[in-house]
């Protein structure tokens, strides 16, 4: 393993064990209150989300265009990784609503978005796992068109949310305090550290796969 | 042999089949009409249709069509393996997908010509208030789902699994498309009709096709190779 | 490109996971060579017509043709190029004349004349307006055989040509392949029939469990020395 990880893994995790300080410590927003201390990791995990899709494209595209096997392998971690962030940015996402709007889900641009990108990338890793021989291409496509869309789905989710008349009124996130601004990238860089972090260990993983298969044909003569 | 050349015989190859036996028109146009059907049995209560149903029961009904239609038009394609005879040809191998591409639009454009005066009967929703900018709509919304949806059913072509892939992988991309779709003939509905709110969607919907019919061109021919 | 002279696989192999369809083969055939490639069921004869093909890209090695890869030929390369497969290319709504037009207009040819020329010689012009769904296996495979045939390809890549023909027909194909080596073109066809491959192959490639384990002349004696290389498995 690259000599970096360790020393990283180690301080991922210390940032984890202080982030509740942080958050505890950090200046309560005016109108949620306690319940809005959910968004630093709620926002953090849509950073890891973006990350891993930005990966999963320009690495699908990369597969797909050059033939080139390792970016197969970033694709297939980013993938998995957006599929993790998501659901948890879902899950954080309703927790969040439950408590702030009473329901447990709202057609709110950004959990809607994060509904929709999820399905694209678990069907990128469905189509990995049923698509037969020669998958790797179709979910590269399946990456490919995921991140492109993305924009898309943020436009039309978000005109329509907030232009149309029958809108519920979106929570903004009001006013931000500057003590709030230091715990929200603290929050950040350490999902992010997570995601490369993991990332990396996703891609060690195939790579490890892909030697066996190797070997395995050599071995069979 | 030219671009063009290739797309038109791929193309028109396609339409003599259909003339001949009209297997995939009568078929997808026939499940169409089934699923308004359908959404009118459900949705319609004590006569009375449910406000606001028709814009998305019209792109529904032709875009599940259309889904079965992708499928059954490559499955034709693979019978015989004669998709691979296409990729033989000297020619760019994207105009083979032009030519599929322009088979399912118009299919699709068969289909939206029938299913609309159905749901204006149906769901007495004033479809044709605004028939250009209605037109422009179904029009660019079919591009953009028939552009990523003939990709995809063509790469699929041989996997195993592919009649259930096709709608796993196709809805979630073409989301923005159904958004776009509904939206815009839903605002075409109001009283008086929000033209501002539909040219928005139509101009997201350009942008879409535009993104995505360049992407399906890029990468037809490396998806289509094993 | 106008002529083709030799196609060389250099080390090839294609695996599809932990399948290997093609396992390190390097052969070369040239202007006029006709090779039998024979083997098992499941061997990698069609995966390798495949890849000649350029519609399967191989996991290791290269493929050249006059010392060029594929990707730096285009297109071009493929108007060379005609490929019979298991699966005949053939579109079973369409008729005969139909199937043939639209190839040959795909391939950029005078669809008139090369279309008469071709049910000519698969013996169907009577039947030729009749879907191809309608015809026995032995038309089919035929009308296949001259579908690929259509556009004069130096380069001619034959998956199981014999299927489903009676005596004569598969006589009528078997001159028809040595004339056009004859005439320089590069035939490879993977047969399971070993004495029609005898009968014609100026070279005979076993092909066993995705290796080429054998690579000689001629087709004399080739029942025996095709039992000798495989084995009576």
């Amino acid at each position: 393993m690259n000599k970096y990880f360790t020393p990283l893994a180690v301080v991922a995790a210390a940032m984890f064990a202080y982030a509740p300080v942080a958050i505890i410590g950090a200046p309560y927003e005016s109108t949620m209150l306690l319940v809005q201390k959910i968004f630093y990791f709620h926002f953090s995990t849509w950073m890891a989300l973006t990350a891993a899709i930005v990966v999963c494209g320009a690495a699908s595209a990369v597969y797909l265009f050059r033939g080139n096997p390792r970016a197969d392998h970033y694709a297939v971690a980013g993938a998995e990784l957006a599929v993790i962030f998501g659901a948890f940015g879902l899950v954080s996402g309703s927790i969040w609503g439950r408590k702030a709007w009473g329901v447990w889900w709202q057609w709110e641009p950004r959990l809607t978005m994060a509904l929709l990108l999820e399905l694209v990338f678990i069907g990128y890793l469905l189509v990995r796992r049923y698509g037969g021989p020669g998958s790797e291409k179709l979910a590269a496509a399946m990456g490919i068109f995921g991140a492109a869309t993305a924009p898309f789905v943020y436009k039309s989710v978000d005109w329509w949310r907030t232009i149309h008349p029958q809108t519920t009124v979106m929570k903004t996130l009001g006013a931000r305090s500057p003590g709030m601004w230091g715990v929200v990238w603290f929050c950040t860089v350490a999902f992010l550290l997570l995601f490369v972090l993991l990332l990396a260990l996703r891609v060690r993983l195939e790579e490890q796969r892909v030697e066996l298969d190797r070997l395995y044909l050599e071995a069979e003569g | 042999m030219t671009f063009a050349r290739v797309a038109a015989l791929v193309f028109r190859k396609d339409v003599a089949i259909e003339l001949k036996s009209g297997e995939i028109l009568y078929t997808t146009l026939f499940f169409a009409v089934s699923c308004v059907l359908i959404f009118a049995v459900a949705f319609v209560k004590e006569g009375q249709p449910l406000p606001g149903a028709g814009a998305g029961i019209l792109w529904i009904a032709v875009l599940f069509a259309g889904n079965l239609a992708l499928g059954r038009t490559f499955e034709r394609e693979r019978y015989s393996e004669t998709l691979r005879a296409l990729l033989l040809v000297p020619a760019p191998r994207s105009a083979i997908y032009v030519g599929k591409l322009v088979g399912i639009l118009v299919l699709l454009f068969v289909t939206e010509i029938i299913v609309a005066p159905m749901v204006v009967l149906l769901f007495r929703v004033p479809l044709f208030a605004r028939p250009l900018l209605l037109g422009t709509l179904l029009v660019l919304g079919s591009v953009g789902f028939a552009a990523v949806g003939t990709l995809f059913a063509a790469m699929l072509v041989r996997a195993r699994t592919r009649d259930v892939m096709l709608p796993i992988l196709l809805y979630p991309i073409t989301i923005p498309v159904i958004i776009a779709g509904v939206l815009g003939t839903g605002s075409l509905l109001q009283s008086p009709a929000d033209e501002p709110i539909a040219l928005m969607w139509i101009a997201l919907l350009v942008c879409f096709d535009v993104v995505f019919v360049t992407l399906a061109l890029w990468m037809f021919e490396p998806l289509m190779t094993e | 490109m106008v002529q083709l002279d030799q196609v060389q696989l250099v080390d090839v192999s294609r695996h599809f996971g932990r399948r290997r369809a093609v396992s390190h083969v390097t052969l070369t055939a040239s202007r006029g060579d006709l090779v039998a490639l024979v083997g098992p069921n499941g061997a990698g004869k069609s995966t390798l017509l495949g890849m000649l093909a350029t519609l399967v890209t191989p996991t290791s090695g290269t493929i050249r043709y006059d010392g060029r890869e594929a990707r730096s030929l285009g297109a071009g390369l493929r108007a060379q190029i005609g490929l019979l497969a298991h699966d005949l290319h053939l579109y079973a709504e369409l008729s005969a004349r139909q199937n043939l037009t639209l190839f040959a207009r795909l391939y950029g040819l005078d669809a008139g004349t090369s279309v008469e020329n071709a049910l000519q010689a698969a013996g169907l012009s009577e039947r030729a307006d009749e879907d191809v769904g309608r015809y026995s296996r032995g038309m089919r495979q035929r009308l296949a055989i001259e579908r690929a045939l259509l556009h004069r390809p130096k380069l001619v890549l034959l998956d199981e040509p014999f299927t489903g023909l009676d005596d004569q027909a598969a006589r009528l194909v078997t001159e028809r392949l040595k004339a056009l080596a004859a005439d320089g073109a590069i035939v490879l066809l993977a047969t399971h029939d070993l004495e029609v491959a005898a009968d014609l192959a100026t070279r005979v490639a076993v092909v066993v469990g995705g290796r080429l384990i054998a690579d000689e002349s001629g087709g004399h004696d080739l029942r025996r020395r095709y039992r000798a290389v495989v084995g009576n498995a």
